[in-house]
């Protein structure tokens, strides 16, 4: 456990490093024309394949890839799965009745095609999960080993972040009911956090970077915050206190709007910060291959070094946003009459709590 | 536009995997988690109660003590006190007794010295009568033969147990 996250964070403080001969080997060859956006988007973007490399020319030379299994599911022809690799090893791409096309399995006679593939984002959402699960029942064991006595290792590395979310975030913004909330919570930072490094680590897929990911923890929030609204949280969407009835037309379907609003706002948030921070870094890297000089890097190489730690932070400023956020909305669908009356005012339902958007 | 476009199969594995780690998590290590601290809170809050109550019982006990020790010093004072009194009474008697048994010592010591004078007084007194005898036999011897002297020497008693 302790090799594994040594060996993570050793990982992890050397990302531009790491991208640099990676993009560079990859692109090397090919420098008649190159075309930055084109690599950005293979880097940003989800794939079948994992790709780590290519050593000499794209089309003569070694591929260094982790074949994922492909799986889909076709109304025609029925389930089909296999590697991979056996898509990128043929001419046209095509294994069966399945074909790639720009990153795409399509069916070869055009029926619809659903892809469940195992692709290089649920690769990594698999290993962030595998991680997450292993380093939290080490710090979860610790507090049985040493009972009441004080943290250990990386127990006492995550403990003082628990305790902050627990503290900082659940209490302030959900109020007594926070214990209810507090594993979502926890799983949610822990979730973004992880994943945000794991993005920012050479060869590493771009999950919470993804939209589909995002998409889905917003869902999440929203379906809590609805599940646990109480009618003090519908009264105030639609009857909300101290608003003249002439206005209610106006202010009520705002109000609606809001409910969705929030979710998609967070959604939008953690994609947005964290796909950008990878577009910087890449484009900084583009930069020497565009002007075919190394001369270029000696500019560019420090200000990608400087993103990627600036990304070290924003990845744990978004994990801690959305969290926060999270927190916030769950709070204003909670909380009882007696508070809701001094928080008209708030987009967020919460009282005084920073706004950290 | 295909960083926006949403993926079904991501859409599906995630939501699969995210509630499952989500359970995986609460199940053994959110709850093993928040149980811990919650002890480790509540254990270090009535350590400090404990604490807090131990100063308080020590603080009685240093009255109680002080208490004590200011009762002990008074009995001590008192008894101290008590020994003076019964020392000056002792001392007191004493003094009398001494006083007493000197003074019969002098008065012994007065009446051994009255007997002892009176019986030299009354030795003095024969041995001076003896004398006399002696003295006046020898005059008596010498001068009675004249009768002169006789009637002379008659005469001067008579005179001496007049004047007596």
């Amino acid at each position: 456990m302790k090799h594994l996250l040594l060996a993570l964070c050793f990982l992890l403080t050397l990302p531009s490093f790491a991208q640099q001969p990676e993009t560079a080997v990859a692109e090397g060859a090919k420098s008649e024309n190159f075309d930055p956006g084109k690599v950005i988007m293979e880097h940003v973007a989800d794939n079948h394949e994992w790709h780590f490399a290519t050593l000499g020319d794209e089309h003569t030379g070694t591929h260094i890839t982790l074949p994922l299994p492909v799986i889909a599911y076709q109304p025609a022809h029925g389930l089909s799965v296999f590697s991979s690799s056996k898509l990128h090893d043929s001419e046209t791409h095509t294994y069966g009745t399945v074909k790639l096309e720009e990153s795409k399995l399509v069916s070869t006679d055009g029926t619809p095609l659903y892809d469940f593939s195992i692709t290089k984002n649920v690769a990594s959402l698999m290993l962030s999960c595998l991680i997450l699960i292993l380093i939290f029942r080490t710090v979860a064991s610790g507090y049985s080993t040493r009972k009441g006595g004080a943290p250990k290792g990386v127990q006492s590395m995550l403990e003082p972040i628990v305790l902050f979310i627990r503290d900082e975030v659940a209490k302030k913004s959900i109020g007594p009911k926070y214990e209810r909330y507090m594993p979502y919570l926890l799983t949610i930072f822990f979730f973004i956090w992880f994943n945000n490094l794991l993005g920012l680590t050479p060869g590493a897929a771009n999950l919470s970077g993804n939209i589909t990911v995002t998409f889905m923890l917003a869902v999440a929030t929203l379906l809590i915050t609805l599940f646990s609204s109480n009618k003090y949280y519908w009264g105030h969407i639609f009857r909300p206190p101290g608003v003249p009835l002439l206005l209610l037309p106006i202010i009520v379907p705002v109000e609606i709007a809001g409910i969705f609003i929030k979710p998609i706002s967070l959604m939008v948030r953690l994609f947005a910060n964290i796909t950008a921070g990878h577009i910087i870094v890449l484009s900084f890297i583009s930069l020497i291959f565009l002007f075919k000089a190394a001369t270029v890097g000696v500019v560019a190489i420090p200000f990608a070094l400087f993103i990627s730690l600036l990304e070290l932070l924003v990845a744990l400023l978004q994990a801690y946003i959305f969290t926060l956020l999270s927190a916030m909305y769950i709070g204003g669908a909670v909380e009882d009459h007696h508070d809701s009356d001094f928080q008209m005012g708030y987009d967020d339902g919460s009282e005084g709590a920073p706004a950290a958007h | 536009m295909d960083l926006i476009t949403p993926q079904l199969g991501l859409l599906f594995w995630q939501t699969i995997l995210f509630l499952l780690l989500l359970f995986v998590l609460t199940k053994f290590a959110w709850k093993p988690i928040m149980a811990g601290l919650r002890e480790r809170e509540d254990s270090i809050e009535s350590a400090l109660r404990m604490a807090d109550q131990a100063k308080i019982e020590m603080q009685q006990l240093k009255a109680g003590n002080e208490k004590l020790l200011a009762d002990a010093r008074q009995e001590r004072d008192r008894m101290m006190q008590e020994a003076q009194v019964m020392v000056n009474q002792f001392r007191e008697t004493e003094k009398t007794k001494a006083v007493e048994e000197a003074n019969r010592i002098t008065q012994q010591a007065r009446e051994a010295i009255q007997t002892e004078k009176n019986a030299a007084l009354a030795e003095v007194k024969n041995t001076a009568a003896q004398l006399s005898v002696d003295i006046a036999e020898r005059i008596l011897r010498r001068e009675l033969s004249e009768p002169a002297a006789q009637t002379q020497l008659v005469d001067s008693y008579l005179k001496d147990v007049k004047l007596n």
